[in-house]
């Protein structure tokens, strides 16, 4: 058998994984034509490279299709149920780092607190007759995160794509997102809350507790782990 | 573990015994739509129930409980006084706890009646209690109703115990509201700053969005006003804090509540309704030094009921949901009633439960 390693199939978040594990002395590469999710490992035996939507991670190593997968512990939560019994992160690795916050429009001047979100929901539905929308695409953080404030008289809205947008576009009144630099908030007119930070979340390693492993991956993954630096605490 | 068959069996026995009480049995669509229970109960409900839809009659979900259901089919069509009873299905999501059943059978009973609201309380409760008799369950009751009179008695603005009567059934935010009316939370550096701003809206940023600054101007007056609110006095915190960890058998709960009304005196008239609920439950046959009392009790988990509230509950199972619930819920009649109202209290056996700790015996 091989020990499978989940990796982000694009962008920023895959050249970082590369070079993170590059530096450890794992190279990481795609092969094949630009368009063709191949790739290949070097530096240790048994261990093979599948690429992935980073949002797909989260399923494939709860379903054990993959042994280790690298993804945002914001997708990890929001997607699992008790993920800690499910998943076991080996290693925060220091980028993707973004942050699951509450932003507001930036005038609303009397908006500052999870307190003040409450009182202008409660008014605002009074107003208009229906509750204050609240756009996101991680419903259950933010609605269990709203849950255990307190905070009442709101909806979700779906929203996947371009979040920063809405409220201008009128289809929410405030949004729940993941920013990092808080720029595109900012470029929206948005604010975020002073205790609205939801989630904290970057890149990390994480080890299926759902995948079999037998005992050639066993000492795949010690050595994978000796390598990476990762403490092999008990399983 | 029991089979569904036999669940099912015996919930017709408990659905029997509430019909040879008068009950009609009634049957609920198992597909309820969605906004009718998402305005009763907010956001919070999507974590409880499945929600599914079609392009047709958009959001429906799978019927978390019969109260609803039964309560608009009663506004819309009922003769008064009415009771009726009902098994069947209630689906609940469940996203922590694998062992927490997602999808099991309720049978309920519940009395729409405007005479002798005790007795319709002690009623309902004691059909239970006899339905579940010989499991020797651990039974808890508390009063809703009493909380909010506390709140509407306290020395202070109306916008302040509006605040505090809308999170009742939130506690961590009702203490945080505590905590900012009686002055012991500092007001934040921000809001400081806004009550004393000449023009707080120049200059911040473009206006975007739906809520208008016509809408932020009036919550500044609001601040405003409630600024010079004097702070909730510490003698009415104290009483609210005593009358919340009120936690004992139902006798000494009530000397004790009787001795807090000397200080708080807008909890007076419940404590009679409590002091009548108790004479009725005694009629019953209802042995009151067996009964808990807390008056915290329900607040966390049964945003419909506003009076009397209990749980039956098996001792030594912390890891089981309770057996059998209930409450009074007039409120809730009135909200889906459209202008009509109607004081109503029932209660909700779990069957395939009862028969799980009958087997444990």
């Amino acid at each position: 058998m091989t020990l499978k390693l989940g990796v982000p199939s694009k962008g920023r978040l895959m050249e970082k994984t590369f070079q993170w594990f590059g530096k450890r002395g794992i190279a990481l590469r795609r092969t094949g034509s630009e368009r063709e999710y191949a790739a290949e490992v070097e530096g240790i035996d048994g261990v093979e490279l599948v690429l992935l939507s980073a949002g797909e991670i989260p399923r494939e190593l709860v379903a054990g299709r993959i042994h280790l997968g690298v993804t945002g512990n914001d997708l990890i939560e929001e997607k699992l149920a008790n993920w800690e019994q499910q998943v076991k992160p080996l290693a925060p690795m220091g980028f993707g780092e973004a942050n699951l916050i509450l932003a507001v429009p930036a005038f609303w001047v009397d908006v500052t607190t999870l307190e003040d979100l409450d009182a202008a929901a409660r008014a605002f539905r009074a107003t208009h007759g229906r509750r204050l929308r609240i756009a996101t695409k991680y419903h259950r953080l933010v609605r269990d995160f709203l849950q255990a404030e307190g905070v009442a008289d709101y909806r979700l809205v779906d929203s996947q794509g371009a979040t920063e947008g809405t409220v201008k576009n009128e289809t929410a009144e405030a949004i729940a997102d993941i920013t990092s630099t808080g720029e595109t908030l900012r470029a929206n007119h948005l604010r975020i809350l002073e205790d609205g930070l939801i989630l904290r979340s970057q890149a990390t390693l994480f080890k299926s507790r759902r995948a079999a492993f037998d005992e050639t991956d066993r000492a795949t993954l010690a050595q994978l782990q000796e390598m990476l630096g990762i403490d092999r605490a008990p399983r | 573990m029991p089979t569904r068959a036999d669940i099912l069996a015996e919930a017709a026995r408990l659905r029997a015994r509430f019909e040879a009480l008068g009950a009609v049995p009634v049957e609920t669509p198992v597909l309820q739509p969605a906004e009718t229970l998402l305005d009763l109960y907010g956001e919070d409900i999507r974590g409880r129930a499945y929600v599914t839809d079609d392009a047709l009659r958009g959001e429906q979900m799978l019927r978390p409980d019969f109260t609803v259901p039964v309560v608009q089919m009663h506004m819309a069509e009922g003769a008064e006084p009415a009771r009726y009873t009902y098994a069947g299905e209630v689906f609940r999501r469940q996203e922590s706890d694998p062992d927490r059943a997602n999808e099991y059978l309720q049978v309920g009973f519940e009395i729409f009646d405007r005479s002798a609201p005790a007795d319709a309380e002690a009623e309902v409760f004691a059909a239970i209690d006899a339905a579940l008799a010989g499991l020797s369950l651990r039974r808890m009751t508390g009063d809703i109703g009493m909380l909010s009179a506390a709140v509407a008695g306290l020395r202070t603005s109306e916008a302040r115990k509006a605040a505090l009567a809308r999170h009742i059934w939130h506690p961590r935010r009702f203490r945080a509201l505590i905590e900012r009316f009686s002055g012991r939370a500092p007001v934040p550096p921000a809001r400081l700053a806004l009550l004393t701003a000449a023009d707080p809206l120049s200059g911040i940023a473009p206006a975007i969005g739906l809520r208008s600054e016509g809408e932020i101007l009036s919550r500044i007056k609001a601040l405003q006003e409630d600024a010079s609110e004097p702070p909730l006095s510490s003698h009415e915190c104290e009483m609210l804090d005593a009358l919340l960890a009120i936690e004992e058998t139902m006798p000494f709960a009530l000397e004790h509540l009787r001795d807090l009304a000397v200080d708080l005196p807008a909890i007076s008239a419940s404590v009679s309704r409590m002091e009548d609920r108790m004479e009725a439950l005694a009629r019953r046959g209802i042995a009151l030094d067996a009964l808990g009392f807390e008056a915290s009790y329900g607040r966390s988990s049964m945003e419909y009921y506003d009076g009397f509230v209990f749980g039956f509950f098996a001792e030594g199972r912390p890891d089981l949901p309770p057996v059998a619930t209930g409450g009074r819920y007039d409120a809730l009649t009135r909200q889906l009633g459209q202008g009509r109202e109607i004081p109503a209290v029932g209660g909700v056996i779990r069957p395939g439960l009862k028969l799980e700790l009958e087997a444990a015996r």
